[in-house]
């Protein structure tokens, strides 16, 4: 508004393309994807030699044998999965908000939030499984000498691929809860409650949880959908007689018969149906729960005797944070282990062989996975600074819509939009390049940057920028020159956080790279199921550890760019 | 939408039209110069570390010898190259295509035969290095599975279906597929077998099929509705009857191969198989598995098959594939591949054909303890027809792919 | 001094001292009688924030205090908030936006009233007992500042606190209300016989509260 008006024109255009090109990296590939399903599914893509529309596909489809189970697994395990992980979060924060115990647990939570989740379920499986961890600790009580015949990881319900989902959503759901705490002002109203006679719990219930949850929504239905379609943890830890259907869809996308391409179509078609169920369960069982808040606030009891709850709730809380890194630990002790049998409770010597050979092989998916990463995650804050930029620029404020349209990618299930991008980057022969993955990562990194950056974004205090302006600055100069150095933190760990992100990304790397492009997490779940175990642990290992490269950075580069410069270090 | 569709499939069409001849491996000094600086993308199984390092030593050797990049892509099952390839060819991708060479047999071959996905001309009969291969003494490098290679495929190596044990906990195992399921029932939860359509126990399936079916003879012919039913009714009949006894009751199978082996390694299970005859003593040596693990075959005899690798008709880098091709069939190559340190996958080359200081490379091999020399190794039952696996893995799928 | 025995009734607050970093921010001894109101007074930043949130269990980490809280002869100094039976009112009404005028009364309202209908026509009373008769179904966020005070204070006494504490309830709103506001304030305080701690920075306030003045430094 102050600059000179030559520059204004050119400058603006080129900043008026970000929120377009945000939305559309955001809303195209889903919308191209949907449509690369909907066609085949009714039998018709010419390219493969079928243009008669025809239900074919959904009656082969509804011929499979076990359908109706895999069905249901995916909206059980959804389900589960997302109640789970919410009422530990919340009655986690109800309980212990603002106290030292929480400040520490959510200290030891968070970086759990970058962990991918097939190290996670790789480590869980190496915990529970009958000749896993807790059970060698069990047979040396009891004498066994073979690891006893239980169905655990595998079970038919899905309760052991239910469990590692929850300990990989309990950090996010977490850290997007506090993220929206300081908006609801929830320490007065606790207060306020308490002096009523409420006790804690119910107080947060009652007072705070309505506000909060109103902000925490979309990113609990995000963590529904993804668990609905899951697919990485399905494999390690889901049942295989039937496996879900996400598992299923892939294996009728590789089959070598044709038809079976059309059949899988109409599965990825009634994955989006499945996923758009459990959000609808969801939503009614939102209703109700509102509805039975409201009753119980109006009843007045004061449910003030909640220790035993509050106690459980942080049982719970660091029962799950421990869980992930014990089976981090068991991974890593396993990378460098000799010889180790059941029922031996330590390995039998140790030996760096495996990191060794491990070398060799990991470079070119190392290589990969970092690639992928840096671009995807370099892009993805080039867009959300641009549009923000612009946001700031044309006098918005960050606006709900424009929010809400970053969770569509999240509310899809993956297998089934990605499965029709790849149809569309074959059919443009891009497949299988550099390009096309990272795009297909651009669509899940995005959301996420830009979410980690608006909040940082839009506390900045624009006085700063005013000032500069009445000096003669131009906004461009504002920009690079101010408002970026004394956002370097956020902007850094926004990146930090793309970067684990697509480190962790299964599905995306598979279907488009079409296995030319192995990074280090197609390796370690095509692993996972492998007969070294050693192997599998270094893999995992490094999967695991790659994110936190990224924060370490982020948390780094600040510190020597700014270490005469007391108030950029400090966490802004 | 429909517009746009036939637009751009015009135009790819069209493209088509421009094609590089196939290279002629008769004239191979221009295929080496062709090959030389090409990236060829090998699609092979991908789950077997060791396999995998040895495709990483021939990568660096065919780098350092010919210029030749060698790619490995790590597949979990074949039928997910012919998958591309034949999406490739329906989208008409006729040049360019992804896949530069594929490590496949038996129906996945059949299949790619059939459907064309293959280069036309015999190119691996023309090999320099195929005239030492084995064909007098080993029928499978000319039919894989019954089906003629026409010198479409390059033999690279052989298969036996060979089990294990572990001769500390279990002194006489069962060598026959009768003998194996009154085992079973005796022993319940101790057997396992990966769940099909994984290659592996597709393969234990029809070793079963094979030794237990009426007439072995109807099995070289394709199935048809009209046989399958009397041929494979002993074979369900018998997976009927073990099932409850199995690993998990049968709710539950090792995905693949190498979870087949980490239960072994685990002792949940007391028999395990595999398609290579060293690969216990691989595994020993590894420290993966006790020394005290024998190898055993059943006494009828079990599946013994050629692997090959196959080019497939739109390869980007065919001459950079020949190229890679003849070098597996190298002395040198095949001598190293049959080593249990690295792989212990046996030659298809006449060993006694070869000259003498290739002869004594295979001679000093040591093949391990856990191996069976190749005179134990039992009679070779020959492959089914591969039509027989699409209907026996539908069929598994309908009877127990969904445990109620 | 001791619990039990004479059950002295009002809220007394007994050697009362809370330091931060060594330095010695309140000390205070004083006792109110029922219906009695004891004015706190004192600039920003001298300390008034730090005894409200001691009398009402809130007392930050940093901060020690020492010295009792006794609410008609039962020591609470120990106790939690939601333990302690004393009431706090706010300079916001903080009306919780999701539930009606009458669901925020009733969040109020002691358990011990049971059944909806009871319940109801005791928010209803109490609406009417502020001048806010109809008021039961209203959006909070509706009500403008004055009205919201008044429901805040109706929800509050709907507890059945046994004392109450007032942290500058009245500085948010505009002058005209103000006089209004506090004088009912005071009226339902002396009505019900609570021991009130009121704690603000203008001087007009304590005239009106009527009681004894106590300055901080």
């Amino acid at each position: 508004m102050g600059a000179p008006l030559r520059r204004r024109p050119v400058g603006a255009a080129l900043l008026r393309l970000f929120p377009l090109a945000a939305l559309i990296v955001l809303v195209a590939p889903v919308a191209a994807g949907i449509a690369g399903i909907v066609l085949p599914a009714f039998g018709y893509l010419p390219v493969l030699g079928s243009t008669e529309f025809s239900l074919a596909p959904f009656r082969a489809l509804a011929a499979m044998p076990g359908l109706g189970r895999s069905v249901l697994l995916s909206l059980g395990t959804g389900l589960a999965t997302t109640a789970a992980a919410f009422a530990v979060v919340i009655l986690f924060v109800a309980g212990w908000r603002g106290t030292r115990v929480f400040a520490a647990l959510e200290r030891l939570v968070s970086p759990l939030l970058s962990v991918p989740h097939a190290a996670a379920a790789i480590g869980l499986a190496l915990l529970i499984a009958p000749s896993g961890v807790v059970f060698r600790l069990l047979a040396l009580a009891a004498g066994w000498e073979r690891p006893p015949d239980l169905l655990i990881v595998q079970d038919r319900d899905g309760l052991a691929m239910t469990l590692g989902l929850v300990l990989k959503e309990i950090p996010f759901l977490l850290l997007m809860t506090l993220a929206a705490l300081p908006q609801t002002r929830a320490a007065e109203t606790d207060r306020l409650m308490r002096t009523l006679g409420y006790g804690r719990i119910a107080a947060f219930f009652y007072g705070v949880l309505p506000a909060l949850y109103r902000q925490i929504r979309l990113a609990t239905l995000a963590v529904l959908a993804f668990s609905t379609a899951v697919v990485d943890v399905a494999l390690i830890l889901g049942p295989t007689t039937p496996a879900p259907l996400a598992v299923r869809i892939l294996e009728w996308q590789r089959a070598p018969d044709l038809d079976m391409h059309f059949v899988a179509a109409a599965g990825a078609l009634l994955q989006l149906g499945v996923t758009l169920s459990a959000l609808l369960a969801w939503l009614a069982a939102e209703r109700l729960g509102a509805f039975l808040c409201r009753r119980f606030a109006r009843s007045g009891r004061r449910a003030r005797r909640d220790a035993w709850l509050r106690r459980l709730s942080a049982l719970l809380m660091s029962l799950s944070a421990g869980t992930v890194l014990a089976g981090l630990g068991v991974l890593a002790v396993w990378s460098v282990a000799g010889v180790w049998r059941f029922p031996d409770v330590f390995p039998d010597g140790l030996t760096l062989m495996t990191w060794m050979r491990l070398a060799a092989n990991l470079v070119d998916p190392l290589l990969n996975s970092v690639s992928i990463a840096l671009a995807a995650s370099l892009v993805a804050i080039a867009l959300a600074l641009g549009s923000l930029e612009f946001e700031a620029r044309s006098g918005r404020t960050a606006s709900g819509r424009a929010l809400q349209a970053l969770y569509v990618p999240l509310l899809v299930p993956q297998v089934s939009f990605l499965f029709g991008l790849q149809i569309l980057f074959s059919f443009l022969g891009v497949d299988g390049t550099f390009a096309a993955v990272v795009t297909g990562h651009l669509v899940f990194v995005f959301p996420y940057v830009l979410l980690s950056l608006a909040e940082p974004w839009w506390s900045w205090d624009p006085r700063y920028g005013h000032a500069m302006r009445a000096l003669g600055k131009t906004a461009d100069s504002v920009f690079w020159r101010v408002r970026l150095p004394m956002l370097a933190r956020p902007v850094l760990t926004a990146a930090a956080l793309g970067f684990a992100i697509s480190v962790g990304l299964y599905l995306p790397t598979l279907l488009i790279g079409g296995g030319r492009r192995p990074t280090v997490t197609t390796e370690t779940v095509a692993l996972a199921s492998g007969g070294d175990l050693r192997l599998v642990g270094a893999t995992a290992l490094v999967q695991a550890l790659l994110p936190f490269l990224g924060f370490a950075l982020a948390a780094f580069v600040p510190a020597v760019l700014f270490r005469n410069r007391r108030r950029l270090r400090v966490a802004a | 939408m429909r517009i746009v569709f036939a637009a751009l499939a015009a135009i790819v069409a069209s493209s088509a039209l421009a094609r590089a001849d196939a290279p002629n491996p008769a004239d191979w000094s221009s295929v080496l110069a062709e090959a030389r600086g090409e990236t060829v993308y090998f699609y092979a199984w991908g789950g077997e570390p060791r396999i995998n390092d040895y495709i990483a030593w021939v990568g660096r050797e065919v780098d350092r010898g010919f210029g030749v990049r060698l790619v490995h892509v790590k597949v979990g099952d074949t039928a997910e190259v012919v998958s591309r390839v034949l999406t490739e060819k329906a989208a008409g991708r006729d040049e360019s295509g992804a896949v530069d060479l594929v490590w496949i047999n038996g129906e996945n071959f059949a299949a790619m035969k059939a459907k064309g996905l293959l280069q036309p001309a015999a190119w691996a009969t023309r090999l320099p290095n195929y005239a030492h291969v084995d064909g007098a003494g080993n029928p499978a490098v000319e039919r894989d599975f019954t089906v003629p290679v026409d010198g479409l495929e390059a033999p690279w190596g052989m298969a036996k279906l060979v089990f294990f044990h572990d001769a500390a906990r279990l002194r006489n195992p069962p060598k026959s597929a009768a003998a194996l399921g009154r085992w079973i029932a005796e022993n319940p939860g101790r057997f396992a077998y990966p769940q099909p359509p994984d290659f592996i126990g597709t393969t234990f399936l029809k070793q079963l099929l094979v030794e237990l079916t009426p007439d072995p003879a109807v099995l070289k012919e394709p199935a048809t509705d009209a046989n399958f039913e009397a041929a494979s009714a002993p074979l369900f009949a018998w997976l009927d009857a073990a099932h409850p006894d199995l690993w998990r009751s049968g709710r539950a199978f090792p995905r693949d191969y190498g979870g087949l082996r980490r239960l072994f390694a685990d002792g949940e299970i007391d028999i395990a198989f595999a398609f290579n005859p060293s690969d216990a003593s691989s595994a020993i040596a590894n420290g993966e598995l006790p020394d005290t693990v024998r190898s055993f075959v059943f006494e009828g005899g079990t599946l013994g098959n050629t692997h090959f690798v196959a080019i497939p008709f739109n390869a980007d880098a065919a001459a950079g594939a020949m190229v890679v091709a003849d070098f597996l069939l190298s002395p040198e190559a095949q001598a190293v591949k049959q080593d249990p340190a690295v792989w212990g996958d046996p030659t298809v080359l006449a060993v006694d054909r070869l000259p003498p200081e290739d002869r004594a490379r295979f001679a000093a091999l040591d093949l391990g303890v856990a191996t069976l020399p190749p005179e134990e190794l039992g009679p070779v039952l020959p492959e089914p027809h591969p039509s027989w696996v699409e209907r026996i893995e539908t069929e598994w799928a309908r009877r127990y792919g969904v445990v109620r | 001094m001791s619990n039990g025995g004479t059950a002295e009734r009002g809220l007394l607050l007994r050697n009362v001292a809370i330091r931060l970093d060594g330095d010695e921010l309140v000390t205070l001894d004083a006792a109110i009688g029922p219906g009695e109101v004891l004015t706190v007074m004192g600039p920003s930043g001298v300390g008034k924030s730090t005894l409200v949130a001691f009398v009402g269990g809130f007392l930050g980490r940093d901060f020690r205090a020492s010295g009792n809280i006794i609410l008609n002869g039962r020591d609470v100094t120990a106790l939690p908030p939601e333990e302690r039976s004393i009431g706090l009112l706010f300079q916001d009404a903080l009306l919780l936006p999701h539930l009606s005028v009458a669901g925020n009364l009733l969040v109020g309202l002691d358990p011990a009233v049971k059944g909806r209908a009871v319940r109801r026509r005791a928010a209803e009373a109490a609406l009417a007992e502020v001048g806010l008769e109809g008021f039961a179904d209203r959006d909070p966020a509706t009500l403008s500042g004055g009205q919201a005070a008044r429901v805040a204070l109706m929800r509050t006494l709907l507890a059945r606190p046994q004392a109450l504490v007032l942290d500058e309830p009245f500085s948010r709103l505009d002058v005209a209300r103000r006089a209004q506001v506090r004088n009912l304030v005071f009226a339902e305080c002396r009505k019900y016989g609570l021991p009130v701690l009121l704690v603000t920075h203008d001087p007009a306030d304590a005239e009106a509260a009527g009681g004894r003045i106590l300055e901080l430094r």
